[in-house]
């Protein structure tokens, strides 16, 4: 394959070679063998700089260190919660990385079973990910609505530098916290507003293969509001 | 692979050539990976579930994932109704389908964890094993599992003394001269091959070439799934 055609992404399946020769580093979903890198994964390929990723669009919720992600307390123990992020692997998320001081019997009065949270992963080890809630957006969902999605439309609701969720933010006037395992926290003034926002984020979901998704968007929200 | 004289299969193909194949991926939403896989009137689906934390935990393999496979033939899948349910037949065709395709998969890097295959024969006209294997393959791509390589699975017979390609049900019951050998493969496009079962007799000659005749037919569906893979994407 000439150089030329590298910026085009192309669909690529298991064992099928991607490029040929020494220029190029195997990425994640990739693999080299010989002078050839090897696609391990089914997805898009990219190559960028000469390091060539496979990007999957289908399959369960790979974590990611610095992903912000939603999910369910699953259980407390004494050191943290155990939090289900829809992933594999369970996450933890520590005592320490809570703000503020939390006594050792008082861990169900910040957060208990069943609660949702929205946290940052802030590492995966051997022993599992690692979440925390330091941060500014993040900690314990009170109020709003969470609604689920395919996470791996997640870029696509979100769209190129946030164009996506800023419009979909400006034109409800809802606050919407995308985690990127594919839970959305929606929190606005009214219910109406919020329903919206599902309705506009399950219109992206359905049509995620188009181009120009966002101009798109921009027209449907004005149709919905003419009604 | 030569014709012998006077040798006729009974829907007619030549002696190399396979039934309509279908394929199709994306068919079982809930799924994290699904497909379809036919041969002529053979229908099977595969849905993949995880990779997912092993529960009961004294299963877990803290070395690697495990891989589980269900093949089930559904009740309507042939003419008599069959007893739904697990039977002798259908665990031995789980087992040896988690067999063929845990060489092409990277289970190391999922520990603790087991990632479940659902075959379904929704209709059946022999090498049901076969197209579950293809329909399993597919789908397990479609969960984004790290695979090496893709694989095919393929039935070559041996009806009489002649070889054949692809058998369907008329032709696993012959009985004519040396009645009928089953013999279904399963292989990378690279001629790799991951599970061989043989039911019946062959000599040593016959089935080096029914392992050549199986790298070709190989290749066929190999082209076929590859097609079904690379246009779920363009919609």
């Amino acid at each position: 394959m000439a150089k030329s055609e590298h910026s085009e992404r192309k669909v690529v399946i298991p064992g099928e070679v991607i490029f040929k020769g020494e220029d190029y580093l195997p990425g994640e979903g990739t693999e080299k063998r010989g002078d050839e890198i090897v696609a391990i994964k089914y997805g898009l390929a990219e190559e960028s700089n000469g390091l060539v990723k496979v990007i999957s669009l289908s399959g369960v919720y790979q974590p990611r260190r610095g992903n912000v992600v939603i999910g369910k307390v699953e259980n407390l123990t004494f050191y943290g919660w155990v939090i289900d992020i829809d992933s594999p692997e369970g996450a933890f998320l520590p005592l320490q990385e809570v703000p503020g001081f939390v006594s050792k019997d008082g861990l169900a009065e910040i957060m208990d079973i069943g609660d949702m949270v929205a946290a940052k992963i802030i590492g995966i080890g051997g022993r599992g990910i690692d979440l925390t809630i330091k941060l500014r957006g993040l900690g314990k969902i009170e109020d709003g609505l969470i609604i689920k999605i395919n996470s791996n439309k997640v870029p696509r609701v979100i769209g190129k530098e946030g164009s996506m969720i800023n419009l979909i933010k400006e034109e409800s006037g809802c606050n919407v916290t995308v985690g990127q395992n594919g839970l959305i926290w929606i929190k606005g003034n009214k219910i109406e507003d919020e329903l919206l926002v599902k309705k506009a984020i399950m219109f992206i979901t359905e049509k995620s293969f188009t181009s120009g998704l966002t101009e798109e968007v921009k027209e449907w929200f004005e149709g919905e509001k003419g009604k | 692979m030569t014709k012998q004289k006077g040798f006729e299969r009974p829907d007619g193909r030549k002696v190399d050539e396979m039934r309509k194949m279908e394929a199709k991926v994306g068919i079982v939403p809930n799924a994290d990976g699904s497909a379809m896989f036919s041969f002529g009137d053979t229908i099977a689906i595969a849905a993949v579930y995880g990779p997912r934390k092993m529960h009961p935990q004294h299963q877990q393999d803290p070395e690697k994932g495990t891989l589980r496979c269900t093949y089930s033939m559904l009740s309507f899948s042939v003419s008599d109704r069959i007893k739904p349910g697990p039977s002798r037949r259908s665990m031995e065709i789980s087992k040896i389908t988690e067999w063929a395709l845990e060489p092409i998969l990277m289970i190391k890097r999922y520990p603790n964890m087991v990632i479940d295959v659902h075959i379904n024969i929704l209709q059946a006209n022999a090498s049901t094993r076969c197209a579950g294997i293809n329909a399993a393959a597919l789908a397990l791509a479609h969960a984004g599992i790290p695979m090496r390589e893709m694989v095919s699975s393929v039935s070559i017979g041996k009806l009489d003394k002649q070889l054949v390609v692809d058998v369907n049900k008329d032709e696993e019951d012959w009985e004519e001269g040396e009645g009928a050998t089953d013999i279904p493969i399963t292989m990378t496009p690279n001629g790799m091959i991951t599970h061989l079962q043989l039911d019946g007799k062959i000599t040593s000659k016959e089935l080096k070439e029914a392992i050549e005749l199986a790298r070709k037919a190989a290749k066929e569906i190999y082209e076929v799934q590859k097609k079904a893979l690379k246009e779920s994407l363009k919609e």
